[in-house]
């Protein structure tokens, strides 16, 4: 019926419905081969393709910052971007879709574990060899990552929970004070803490206990937080959280110990891409592996009704307990990771500011969902940095745009929807 | 032996006396009535037995434990189930899901299992889905397990709560106004429902409900509570025609 209609009008091609059925049909791995053919593209001929096209060069970030510096040159930006990203993978996911389903096909039948890694390859592939091109991708795409993990592990407490924690911030200081505390003190000749103790050689092998046990910290502080919430909800636990925030940034700035407010520097160059990645998969694995057992779905229980939790034989004090110390350890990793990625932090980078932009990640891709948070972390992260030769009209644009999503969308893009990597890696249906 | 039993338990809510010196003896497979006028206190003693509020005095007893004291979710798993009268679902929670977190403390997969998805857990999570279907079935809501339970018909709700309760695997099964808003279709589902939990489970039940075609067809004995205290305790016969009970519910009548 549908077939039939597009050839008697063909004008309809270009409706909406048409496109929606026609991208239904391509499976996740066009998807992921299309953008490492594009990246392929660009690492051959980026740069002359960039100076054929009057640019200065490859235009770093989609060609977003070349196109609000200089208005002139959104013709030859938009050709870049078209030539070099949206053709390429418009085209795998148009004509190759059919044998990339198939071959989807044949992976899931052998096994969908081994298929899950076959994708998640292909995807650091891509990431890797587009990031390769600058050292500013590569920071974008690290701080991305670890912006996905801490808006991963604050949905656990706002969204699945249905609190209003404002303590995340918090929560990654301290991960990322104790995780710098920890390799600075021990294999970095530094002023703070002396000569290295062990050599740094080794040292890499000892970064994710590092990370680790800035988890533990963090989670060892959001007790403070985790108790009060047995008796208190809503507003009240949101003031505590919120107190609970700056109780850490003033400690952190009162101990001259770790660098006071000059903040705590040199740490060793550890975080790379692969790591990074690795943890940030790691991390959405182990949450979504939580949120979707009865253990995990019982936080729902408790968010849309405590008594009748109780009456179920839920064990709220626990379940809170544990939500609470659960999404506090990951953010306390990835604020480990943030400061081991800029090889810098201080006290000030995890205030208010902060608080409001994370907010702004989980509710803008959507409450209890993981999709939502991979999508609100990624796209608030990438306007963020998109935006930013708009200066200061970037905090008009950004929070318009939420409000928009809010109006339309009061629960996020992408919310209350289960996350199922054995389903994304399926084929889809042919018709 | 009795399955359920109240010896002389009171409550103040702050000066008030809600409930006094009430005693109760469910026997198993037994099902006992609460009637009594609004603001009774009929719900308030379901809240004191399982353990929402703590009794000011008087002991509960679970087939010969002591129960009071310990927190709700403790003496909901040592088998007390129950139904609220205006129905605590979870709103952003599937049917199935409902029914599955009534399994909560038969899982012993832990947060490791939680965390990890290890072969125990995935076996409990599947067996657990498998005893929830079953239910479903029996209370004719399977074909809504995917759904959000604020998309459902009223009665079928009321359904899904009560598989919720039967997942526990209750020895007690507290029903409070089972029937409440029911139109006279769903009323004769909902008895039958009650019926056939009583033959297939065969646990105790403790049933609040106002309308009085119910408690006389399903109950056994029944107690009438008014002011927080007992007055009349009996068969649905000697209920029916007991005086005091047509006094508190009709008034007295003005002889001359």
């Amino acid at each position: 019926m549908e077939e039939t209609s597009e050839k008697l009008s063909p004008p309809s091609i270009w409706s909406k419905l048409n496109i929606r059925t026609w991208v239904s049909k391509v499976p996740l791995l066009a998807w992921l081969i299309g953008a490492l053919i594009a990246v392929g593209l660009e690492m051959a001929i980026g740069t002359p393709l960039a100076r054929g096209l009057g640019l200065p060069k490859a235009p770093v970030l989609f060609g977003f910052i070349i196109m609000l510096k200089k208005p002139l040159l959104i013709p030859g930006a938009a050709l870049y971007l078209l030539l070099i990203y949206v053709l390429p993978i418009g085209l795998i996911a148009r004509f190759g879709a059919a044998a990339l389903n198939r071959l989807a096909a044949t992976l899931v039948e052998f096994s969908t574990v081994f298929s899950i890694l076959i994708h998640l390859a292909l995807l650091y592939l891509a990431l890797h060899l587009w990031s390769g091109m600058s050292d500013y991708r590569i920071l974008v795409v690290k701080l991305t990552l670890i912006a996905v993990m801490v808006t991963l592990s604050l949905n656990v407490i706002n969204g699945y929970m249905g609190e209003f924690s404002c303590s995340h911030p918090g929560f990654m200081a301290l991960g990322a004070y104790a995780t710098s505390v920890f390799t600075v003190s021990l294999f970095v000749n530094d002023k703070l803490f002396g000569a290295a103790v062990l050599p740094s050689v080794i040292g890499p092998f000892f970064f994710p206990i590092a990370l680790f046990l800035g988890g533990v910290v963090a989670s060892i502080g959001a007790m403070v937080v985790a108790i009060p919430s047995f008796r208190t909800r809503g507003d009240y636990l949101a003031i505590i959280s919120l107190a609970f925030l700056f109780i850490v940034k003033s400690l952190i700035e009162n101990l001259e110990v770790i660098g006071g407010p000059r903040g705590l520097g040199s740490q060793p160059d550890w975080a790379n891409l692969p790591t990074v990645f690795l943890i940030t998969v790691i991390c959405i694995w182990v949450i979504n592996n939580f949120v979707r057992s009865t253990v995990g779905k019982a936080l729902n229980a408790v968010r849309d009704n405590e008594m009748a939790a109780d009456a179920m034989t839920v064990n709220t004090r626990r379940t809170k307990f544990v939500a609470f110390l659960f999404a506090a350890f990951w953010a306390g990793v990835a604020g480990g990771l943030f400061a081991h990625v800029l090889r810098y932090v201080n006290p000030s980078t995890f205030g208010i500011q902060k608080l409001a932009e994370v907010l702004a990640m989980v509710y803008f891709g959507g409450l209890n969902s993981v999709y939502g948070a991979i999508v609100g972390a990624t796209s608030i992260s990438l306007l963020g940095e998109a935006l930013r030769p708009l200066e200061i009209f970037k905090w008009i644009i950004i929070p318009l745009l939420l409000i928009l999503v809010m109006i339309f969308r009061p629960t996020g893009l992408i919310a209350f929807k289960e996350f199922d990597a054995r389903q994304l890696v399926q084929p889809k249906k042919l018709k | 032996m009795s399955m359920l039993r109240v010896e002389n338990m009171t409550h103040f809510f702050g000066g008030l006396r809600a409930v006094h010196n009430y005693n109760l003896e469910i026997r198993p497979g037994e099902v006992h009535g609460l009637i009594g006028p609004n603001g009774a206190g009929k719900t308030t003693i379901f809240n004191l037995i399982t353990g929402i509020y703590d009794p000011t005095e008087g002991d509960v007893f679970l087939e010969d434990h002591k129960i009071n004291g310990r927190t709700p979710h403790v003496i909901a798993a040592m088998g007390i189930g129950r139904t609220f009268q205006n129905m605590l679902l979870w709103r952003h929670m599937t049917v199935l899901e409902h029914v599955k977190m009534a399994r909560y403390s038969k899982l012993s997969y832990g947060l490791i299992g939680a965390f990890f998805g290890t072969p125990r857990r995935n076996r409990e999570e599947a067996e657990s889905e498998e005893k929830a279907f079953t239910l479903l079935r029996m209370f004719g809501v399977d074909q809504f397990a995917d759904q959000w339970v604020p998309n459902l018909p009223y009665g079928a709700q009321r359904r899904v709560e009560m598989a919720r309760a039967m997942a526990m695997e209750p020895k007690v099964l507290f029903l409070d106004e089972p029937t409440a808003g029911m139109n006279p279709e769903e009323l004769v589902q909902m008895m039958d429902i009650i019926r056939q939990v009583k033959e297939k489970f065969k646990p105790a039940i403790f049933l609040i409900e106002h309308r009085m075609k119910v408690v006389m067809e399903l109950c056994e004995s029944i107690q009438t509570l008014v002011f927080g205290e007992v007055i009349a305790e009996g068969t649905p016969d000697e209920i029916q025609n007991n005086p005091k009970v047509i006094d508190a519910y009709l008034g007295k009548e003005i002889v001359e």
